[in-house]
C-alpha cells in the first residue's frame, strides 16, 4: 500500500509540477479542488442511490404511512403469533403494525417517551399504574396463557414433586439449585419476583442467577447450566435449544399469565396515530381477533387462550 | 427453514432465495453502505485537516478519534435513540425505528473509524512528501485532496474497516431500529433474534450468509482497486 500511495504521490507530484509550469499555481489548486468536489458529489449521490433506490426496502416503507408502532413483548414476538395476527388484520384495515419487542418495562418506558402507538403486555400491577399515571386511556385483557417452571431433568431439588408454584420455587431455593432469573423488569421478571415475594424470602447468593436478557437467551442460558427457570408457555413451545430441560411443574392459579392491550392517552401524546391504534385495539378483543388467537398452534398446542371464548 | 447443520441450512437460505431473507439482506447492505458512504464523504477530509494542521487541542482530537473508535455499538445506539425519541430534541422529525435511524447510528460508528486510520495515513504521506508539494507552492489545503487521492488505495481500507464494523454491529441498529420484521430487521438482528428462540442452526446459517456477504462486498473493492492499480501502472 505504502509504496502504491508512494508511487501515486510522485506521478501528482509530476501532474502538479506540470500544471504549474502550463497554467498559474491558482489555476492547478482551483482544479484539484473541483476533481476533489466531484468525487464528494458522486459519493454523495452514489449514497442516497443506496438509501432510496435498492430493491424496493425501504421505498414502501417510508411510502406507507398506514402504519401503527406496537411496543410488545419478547415473549410473545418469539412466539410467532405477529406473523400469525398481523398480516390477518393488514388484509381486513389496510394498517400495518410494526411490532418492537422489548421486555415489558421498557415497552411503558417507550410509551410513556411517546414512541409507540400502542401495547400489547403482560403486567398488571404495572399496567394499573400505566392508567392510573394518566398515560393509558383503555386496557383490555386479550388472551392469556400461563408460567411453568422449567428446569434439568435430573431435578435436583425435587421441583416435580412440588404442590404449587410457591411450594416449588421454596425447594429451590432450600437445595439451592442454580436458577436463572431474567432480570430485566420483563413482565415474566415481575412474576418472578412476586412469587419470591409469595414464597417469603429475597432471592441471593450463587444459586440465584440474573442475567439481564429476553426469555429466549435466558432459555438458552439455563438449558447451558441445567438451572431452573420460570418461562412464559410460548416461549417454551416455540424453543428450540432444550437440551435437558423440561417441564417440572405448571397448572397453578398462581401462574396465570395475562396479556392485555393498552391505549395511550389521547392528551398525553397527541402525535401518535391514535385512529388507527384504536382499530388495532379494537380488532384484537373483536369475534375475528380472539379467533385468529384461537387459530395459533405451535407444535399442536394452542399457546394464547383468547379472553373470550369466540 | 430449520435443520441439523448450519451449513446445510446456509446454503439452503442461499438457493431458496427466500423472499424475507432478500428484503433482510438488502437491507443490512443499503444501511450499512449507506451509513459508510456518508461517514467516509465527512471523515476523509476531516482527518487530513486533522493531519495537515496544527492548531490548539489537536493532540485532544486527534487522542479522541482514537479513543471514539472503540466506542461501543450500544452506546451509540442508545444516544440515537434519546435523540430520536419523542421526549428527546430531535423526536418531532419520527425518525425512530426506521431505517435512516439505523443508518444515522452507524455512521457515528463509522465515522472515527475512516477519520482516524484517514488522519495517520494522511500524516505520513504529508511527512514524506511535504517538502516536495511545498517547493510546488501547494499550500496545505491544496495538497489534501491531493494526497487523500494517493492514499486511496490505503484509505480503502478504512472505509473496508469502517463497513466491517457496521455489517458486524448488532447493539446500536436493534435499540433504534428496534428489530421490526420486514422494516428493520438487518442480518445481525435477524441471527439474534433466531438465537434467542433457541434455532441456533439457523443463526449460524444466517451468521454464514452475513460472512459471505462482507467477503463479496471486500472482494469487490479489492477487484477495483487492483484494476485501478493496473492502469496506474
Amino acid at each position: 500500500m505504502a509504496s502504491w500511495s508512494g508511487r501515486g504521490i510522485a506521478v501528482s507530484c509530476r501532474r502538479v509540477f506540470k500544471e504549474t509550469l502550463n497554467y498559474s499555481h491558482a489555476n492547478a489548486g482551483v482544479r484539484i479542488i473541483q476533481r476533489f468536489l466531484n468525487a464528494v458529489r458522486a459519493a454523495a449521490v452514489a449514497g442516497l442511490l443506496v438509501l432510496f433506490g435498492g430493491p424496493g426496502m425501504i421505498g414502501p416503507a417510508i411510502a406507507d404511512a398506514s402504519h401503527i408502532t406496537l411496543a410488545s413483548t419478547t415473549s410473545i414476538e418469539q412466539s410467532g403469533l405477529f406473523r400469525h395476527l398481523v398480516p390477518m388484520f393488514r388484509e381486513e384495515t389496510g394498517i400495518d403494525v410494526r411490532v418492537v419487542a422489548v421486555g415489558t418495562g421498557q415497552a411503558f418506558a417507550m410509551a410513556r417517551a411517546g414512541d409507540a402507538d400502542v401495547l400489547l403486555v403482560h403486567d398488571r400491577d404495572g399496567e394499573e399504574r400505566f392508567l392510573a399515571e394518566g398515560y393509558g386511556s383503555d386496557r383490555r385483557d386479550i388472551m392469556h396463557n400461563d408460567f411453568i417452571i422449567l428446569g434439568p431433568e435430573s431435578d435436583p431439588a425435587g421441583v416435580r414433586e412440588a404442590e404449587s408454584a410457591i411450594d416449588a420455587l421454596q425447594r429451590i431455593a432450600v437445595a439451592e439449585a442454580a436458577f436463572a432469573s431474567r432480570g430485566d423488569d420483563s413482565g415474566t421478571h415481575r412474576a418472578e419476583r412476586r412469587l419470591w415475594e409469595e414464597v417469603g424470602i429475597t432471592p441471593s447468593g450463587r444459586w440465584y442467577r440474573e442475567l439481564g436478557s429476553g426469555m429466549g437467551s435466558t432459555l438458552n442460558t439455563a438449558a447451558g447450566m441445567d438451572a431452573y427457570v420460570l418461562s412464559d408457555r410460548a416461549s417454551w413451545l416455540s424453543f428450540r435449544n432444550r437440551q435437558a430441560l423440561r417441564i417440572l411443574f405448571q397448572d397453578d392459579d398462581a401462574l396465570l399469565n395475562p396479556y392485555a392491550s393498552l391505549r395511550i392517552d389521547r392528551d398525553r401524546h397527541p402525535h401518535l396515530k391514535h385512529e388507527l391504534a384504536a382499530r388495532w385495539h379494537d380488532w384484537l378483543i373483536s369475534g375475528a381477533g380472539q379467533a385468529a388467537i384461537a387459530d395459533f398452534v405451535i407444535d399442536g398446542e394452542q399457546p394464547f387462550v383468547p379472553a373470550t371464548k369466540p | 427453514m430449520t435443520g441439523g447443520n448450519p451449513f446445510a441450512t446456509a446454503l439452503e437460505l442461499i438457493l431458496e432465495r427466500d423472499p424475507v431473507l432478500v428484503g433482510i439482506v438488502g437491507l443490512s447492505l443499503q444501511v450499512s453502505l449507506t451509513a459508510v458512504a456518508i461517514a467516509a464523504v465527512l471523515a476523509l477530509p476531516l482527518g487530513a485537516v486533522v493531519a495537515l494542521f496544527r492548531f490548539p487541542g489537536r493532540g485532544i482530537v486527534v487522542a479522541g478519534l482514537n479513543a471514539l473508535m472503540g466506542l461501543p455499538p450500544v452506546v451509540a445506539g442508545l444516544m440515537v435513540y434519546l435523540l430520536l425519541s419523542r421526549a428527546g430534541p430531535l423526536g418531532s422529525w419520527g425518525l425512530l425505528f426506521t431505517p435512516t435511524a439505523m443508518v444515522i447510528a452507524q455512521t457515528l460508528l463509522v465515522f472515527p473509524i475512516i477519520a482516524a486510520l484517514s488522519r495517520q495515513v494522511v500524516e505520513d504521506l504529508w511527512e514524506e512528501y511535504s517538502e516536495q508539494l511545498r517547493s510546488l507552492g501547494a499550500s496545505r489545503l491544496r495538497a489534501i485532496p491531493t494526497l487523500l487521492w494517493d492514499a486511496r488505495f490505503s484509505l480503502l481500507t478504512g472505509v473496508l474497516a469502517g463497513f466491517g464494523r457496521a455489517s458486524a454491529e448488532v447493539g446500536a441498529v436493534l435499540i433504534v431500529g428496534g428489530n421490526i420484521d420486514g422494516v428493520t430487521r438487518v442480518m445481525t438482528t435477524a441471527i439474534a433474534l433466531e438465537t434467542s428462540r433457541g434455532d441456533l442452526p439457523l443463526a449460524l446459517g444466517l451468521g454464514i450468509v452475513l460472512l459471505l456477504l462482507v467477503m463479496l462486498v471486500n472482494s469487490a473493492a479489492h477487484l477495483v482497486s487492483e484494476q485501478a492499480k493496473r492502469r496506474l501502472g
